[in-house]
């Protein structure tokens, strides 16, 4: 389970990333408990394990049209597959690795596993997950936060 | 000359990071900061064969990298060349990290995200301590 303080830091993190990177705010809607084992996911998931003091998974999940946006935001004309993918890892990377401000570096994150298209394929290790919806431009992608 | 007795003389870079997106905004940026990228690696042991081909002044440098980490891969390179300016440039944000890079060698280091300015300016930074 989650502190109030921790998933703060997870929304400050995912806040922060559209600030600097694309230079435009994204709002976050109140995060929400989800406790069937299936925090859903868009077309696109970066998934970023977690072990050390704190075991379980970050993921950010995104579909491909705020990807695309994002990326261009950030002065890289290429879209292609291979950049969205890169993207949305690089979105669960930074923002588990910021957590280690709060969280501390026994908070030890793995490289990102990219997930495309295929929405059943991203599961959660444990029954609760916290989701943080983000909203931007006129998109929408969650932040999913599962730790022991 | 070189940019460090202000002239304008390139100085070699070398990326290293596991994205693409990174390598390349890294690659727009450093015009700026009068450097010449002689090659990218994204992972640590791509990283340390290509500095020993390229020999560059500076590097900028992930840590959370698959096959060997940004951490290992300093100690390497400062192993290597004693001299080579390393930047570090990841979302590790505690404290911890960030001293353990600059015992092992690192010379500054930068949070991800970060704007092109924040880049520049810790490109420049490192530049004017060495």
């Amino acid at each position: 389970m989650l502190k109030e303080s921790e998933i703060r830091t997870f929304i400050e993190g995912a806040t922060n990333y559209f600030e600097i990177s694309a230079q435009q705010s994204a709002s976050v809607g109140s995060p929400y408990l989800v406790t069937d084992g299936n925090p859903g996911a868009y077309d696109y998931t970066g998934i970023i394990g977690v072990s050390g003091a704190r075991k379980g998974i970050v993921y950010f999940s995104a579909p491909r049209g705020m990807l695309a946006v994002l990326l261009m935001r950030m002065q890289e004309t290429d879209t292609s597959d291979e950049n969205i993918k890169d993207l949305v890892g690089e979105v669960a990377n930074t923002i588990s690795g910021n957590a280690r401000r709060d969280f501390g570096r026994n908070f030890v994150i793995s490289v990102p596993t990219v997930v495309s298209n295929d929405v059943e394929r991203v599961t959660a290790p444990y029954s609760k997950s916290y989701v943080i919806p983000i909203n931007w431009r006129k998109h929408s992608a969650k932040l999913v936060v599962c730790l022991e | 000359m070189n940019i460090r007795n202000g002239s304008q003389s390139l100085l070699k870079l070398m990326i290293v990071d596991d994205s693409n997106i990174i390598r390349r905004r890294i690659e727009r940026s450093q015009q700026i900061a009068r450097l010449e990228v002689v090659g990218s690696a994204s992972n640590g042991r791509e990283a340390v064969e290509l500095f020993r081909r390229t020999q560059p002044d500076v590097v900028t440098m992930d840590l959370t990298m698959p096959e060997m980490d940004g951490i290992e891969c300093v100690q390497e390179l400062v192993a290597l060349n004693s001299k080579v300016l390393i930047l570090v440039v990841s979302a590790l944000a505690d404290k911890a990290t960030a001293v353990e890079a600059i015992e092992k060698g690192a010379n500054g280091f930068l949070c991800k995200p970060f704007t092109d300015r924040q880049l520049n300016d810790a490109l420049h930074e490192l530049l004017l301590d060495a």
